[in-house]
């Protein structure tokens, strides 16, 4: 099988400014960064557009740094980058563990963690992270940035509020008080994609979030509401079960994913007592 | 498009998205790189790019512009790691074997002698349907053993079970 090339075209940038006038003045294109994800959709028939912008060589934007108290996470900044960095292995920990289950070595020397948040996947690794986290994203548009809370920047089934003209730059974290933890569950340890994917952080405000059980990842705002009150844990995971809405699908099956669900807030909570 | 081969400068006129794998391929004529999957689950069509392995079916071949990319050929057929292969029985079918050796590469050019888990983890995103991965592991642990042996010793270090 071959990538049909004939159709497409590619535009490269250097410089974001550059970058964001070719989104302005081509409608329609398709920004791309480590392939991970739009090489797959080409490669089986689909055709996420035909015209491309690759980003990979804005190295501006591959840099983790932090700014005051906040850790910023370039766009660019691949899954192996995440886990050398050490102001991320200091600060979020979990994003580090979400980072080394994202498929092979390979995988992760090219998948980028603005690539995971563009292509909306419910299942998407790092999502989870960033949702408990309270990170916002920082988009560029032709009319400078903007920061969108991650928690809102879904709007549906692989839907953003990243308007076409829009490139995702970065991704803010602050300070997160309390335990990080981080579990992926998939057929395998390296190269599956999630079945369910949960992040959760414990300390004065409990923040749980789940991928892979909704049409968007979402937080849970209904548990960790019992669970910030002091009821129990079984009383924690019947408003879970309210909050969730799984379905049957190639990977997984909705019973399989309620259970998964509820046996991870259970392990969360008790591993980080 | 230029970018250096297994440490030869080449130029070729490829469209810009053509996945790194066929121009390698068919372009530049090293059949040595697998196509498996051509979704980057296999690992199968690993290269090097700057020293790191990707996957180069999900690689636009315009990525490489100005990089460095070693595939199997690069390496001299009488590297440790191949040798090691070959002495383990690593492979069977052999279709994995390429991207097995590139993805193992780093590891075992590194002093530092990595653990079992380590390789295990290296080689993550190499599926391979034959050996059940011992004999595989084996042959990185022992390919390690031999290139950081000292010139001295007589016979090459029997690699571990």
């Amino acid at each position: 099988m071959r990538t049909a090339t004939a159709p497409y075209a590619l535009f490269r940038a250097r410089t974001l400014d550059g970058a964001l006038k070719i989104l302005r003045e081509e409608p329609g294109t398709v920004p791309i960064a480590g392939c991970t994800d739009v090489f797959v959709t080409l490669e089986f028939g689909g055709s996420p557009g035909t015209r491309y912008l690759d980003l990979s060589r804005l190295s501006a934007l591959r840099r983790i740094t932090t700014s005051g108290d906040k850790l910023v996470i370039g766009a660019l900044a691949t899954y192996t980058e995440l886990q050398k960095s050490r102001f991320v292995r200091a600060r979020l920990p979990m994003l580090v563990e979400a980072a080394r289950l994202v498929g092979g070595v390979q995988i992760q020397n090219m998948g980028t963690v603005g690539g995971n948040l563009a292509n909306a996947s419910p299942a998407g690794d790092t999502l989870p992270v960033f949702a408990v986290a309270n990170a916002d994203v920082v988009l560029a548009g032709p009319d400078g940035e903007r920061r969108v809370p991650f928690n809102a920047f879904y709007t549906g089934y692989r839907a953003s509020v990243r308007r076409p003209d829009e490139l995702i730059v970065a991704v803010e974290v602050s300070p997160v008080i309390g335990k990080q933890w981080f579990r992926k569950v998939g057929t395998r340890a390296a190269q599956a994609i999630s079945k369910v994917v949960f992040a959760g952080v414990r300390g004065l405000e409990t923040r749980l979030a789940l991928g892979s059980v909704a049409p968007t990842v979402i937080r849970l705002p209904g548990t960790e509401m019992v669970l910030n009150g002091g009821g129990s844990i079984d009383e924690a995971l019947r408003a879970l079960a309210d909050e969730i809405r799984p379905i049957d699908d190639l990977r997984s099956t909705a019973g399989y994913r309620r259970s998964v669900a509820a046996n991870l807030v259970r392990q969360f909570w008790s591993e980080t007592a | 498009m230029k970018f250096t081969l297994n440490g030869t400068p080449r130029k070729l006129d490829a469209h810009p998205l053509k996945r790194l794998l066929d121009v390698l391929r068919e372009d530049c004529e090293l059949t040595g790189t697998k196509e498996g999957c051509g979704e980057g689950e296999c690992g199968a069509c690993t290269v090097l790019v700057d020293g790191e392995p990707v996957v180069s079916c999900l690689m636009p071949c315009a990525q490489v512009e100005g990089c460095e990319v070693t595939t199997i050929e690069g390496l001299s057929g009488d590297h440790p790691l191949q040798r090691a292969m070959m002495r383990e029985v690593g492979a069977q079918c052999g279709i994995c074997t390429p991207g097995v050796i590139l993805a193992a590469h780093a590891l075992v050019e590194s002093t530092r002698k990595p653990t079992l888990e380590r390789v295990r983890e290296a080689l993550a995103g190499n599926l391979c349907r034959c050996t059940g991965y011992e004999a595989i592991h084996r042959a990185v642990l022992g390919a390690h053993a031999e290139r950081h042996a000292h010139a001295a010793s007589a016979a090459p270090e029997k690699a571990k079970a």
